[in-house]
């Protein structure tokens, strides 16, 4: 105790400085609202910081269940579009407004399986049969027309790419109505670049012109996007130009994609059996 | 001793009184805010026991405080400008000397030594000043600059007006 007493006398400035600064300090916090705020504000900053670091992790880890809500979300908004009814205002000639019956649904999957490099290109989903997928209905990306479904099996489907050979779309030039077959392959092998044939020569075609799905085919709804003529190569010749057509879809990155369920589609396939039959 | 306490009361009064109604009203762009009432807490006599050293320190800053509404901020800038004047002069003053110099002044110590006492304390002075008002280093750009004019426009008034009260070596 004694020693204690020596060491603070011989320190005693010290001392006196430390409970001076105290006092000051404790009268500058209690009385002064910008430092008190300032105080408690280091203090949740401190604080706050710490949280919102963690939560930006959890982010990181959720991320796939935000995709696959956000995808599911977006499948239901498509199925509200004005595009997926089928208008029946004929019908109802006495009322004008248009009543309108859902034609297609759209069926969210994701892709597991994906090729841009190769002569005729696949893609997997991770839905099937169990989840009402059926062999030739279409498939539609984000940004435009993917493909149609080849093969299903209980849990998985494959999808022609529109990046093979052997897959044609029925589309038509928004500007100009004119209709023909997207197609892939050939002597084109760039993924991002599809041939739009059979447009007749009379049509004036211009660079930048939308192309879309026709609704011909009982696959896409009319005026999915597919993409924007690019150039156009006369062949000396031929009745068709080729047009060259840059795709809306990118293919490399294609993370999720909507299977169409058209409801229609049997009832029309069997109305236009009958005129084969007769032809 | 008598004489001491009056002329310290004196200069208390006169220098709080310059301090909160002339200097006040001074200063350069919110920038260089001069504080030379510090003076006070400098000039008193080398035989002034630390008790009521710190004591008088603390009264004057809030003396200043009550006056700019900074309750505690210059309290505690006078409390570290006294740890400041304990430290300097013990390091710089032998203890002999003490009775034929009374008082830390230009006059008696030289303006070497004075000059740099000033510049040391001050320092102190208003970095914890000026720290403790801004209460962070979230502007350190702006707190330095403000620091360093203040203290430059502080040191000058000091040096000039210890030269106005000149006393040269009574021996």
């Amino acid at each position: 105790m004694r020693n204690l007493w020596i060491f603070i006398s011989k320190y005693n400035a010290f001392f006196f400085f430390i409970v001076c600064f105290i006092i000051s300090i404790a009268l500058v916090v209690r009385n002064n609202s910008y430092q008190r705020s300032g105080v408690f504000n280091s203090a949740n900053h401190f604080i706050g910081e710490t949280y919102s670091r963690i939560n930006k992790a959890q982010r990181y880890l959720r991320l796939a269940e935000v995709n696959d809500s956000l995808a599911k979300e977006n499948a239901l908004l498509r199925q509200e579009l004005k595009m997926s009814f089928f208008d029946d205002s004929v019908a109802e000639q006495t009322i004008k407004d248009t009543v309108s019956r859902q034609q297609y649904t759209y069926i969210v999957a994701r892709v597991v399986n994906n090729s841009i490099h190769l002569k005729n290109n696949y893609i997997t989903i991770n839905r099937g049969k169990r989840h009402g997928i059926q062999n030739g209905m279409g498939v539609i990306g984000p940004s435009g027309v993917v493909g149609i479904v080849k093969d299903v099996s209980e849990d998985y489907a494959t999808i022609y790419s529109l990046l093979h050979g052997d897959t044609k779309i029925s589309a038509s030039i928004t500007e100009s109505q004119a209709f023909g077959s997207l197609v892939w392959g050939e002597e084109n092998t760039n993924p991002r670049l599809a041939v739009l044939q059979d447009i007749p020569n009379h049509i004036a075609i211009k660079t930048g012109q939308h192309v879309v799905t026709s609704g011909y085919s009982t696959l896409f709804p009319a005026g999915l996007p597919v993409g924007r003529i690019l150039r156009t190569r006369e062949r000396g010749g031929e009745s068709f130009p080729e047009i060259e057509v840059r795709l809306e879809t990118d293919f490399a990155t294609l993370q999720y994609v909507y299977v169409i369920k058209n409801l229609f589609g049997p009832e029309k396939e069997n109305l236009e059996k009958l005129s084969k039959k007769d032809g | 001793m008598g004489r001491t306490i009056i002329t310290n009361i004196i200069r208390f009064a006169a220098l709080i009184f310059i301090q909160t109604f002339l200097l006040k009203n001074m200063g350069f762009y919110n920038l260089s805010i001069p504080f030379p009432y510090i003076l006070f807490i400098m000039l008193l006599p080398f035989e002034t026991p630390n008790w009521l050293l710190f004591l008088l320190a603390i009264l004057t800053g809030l003396t200043v405080d009550s006056f700019y509404d900074t309750v505690g901020v210059n309290a505690a800038a006078c409390s570290m400008l006294a740890l400041v004047r304990v430290i300097f002069i013990n390091v710089t003053v032998e203890r002999q000397g003490f009775e034929n110099e009374p008082e830390p002044r230009l006059g008696i110590m030289g303006f070497r030594w004075f000059f740099i006492y000033t510049v040391v304390l001050t320092l102190f002075h208003h970095l914890t000043l000026i720290l403790l008002e801004s209460f962070g280093f979230f502007d350190i750009k702006y707190v330095l600059i403000r620091f360093l004019f203040s203290s430059l426009f502080t040191i000058f008034l000091i040096i000039i007006s210890e030269f106005i009260f000149f006393r040269k070596k009574e021996r």
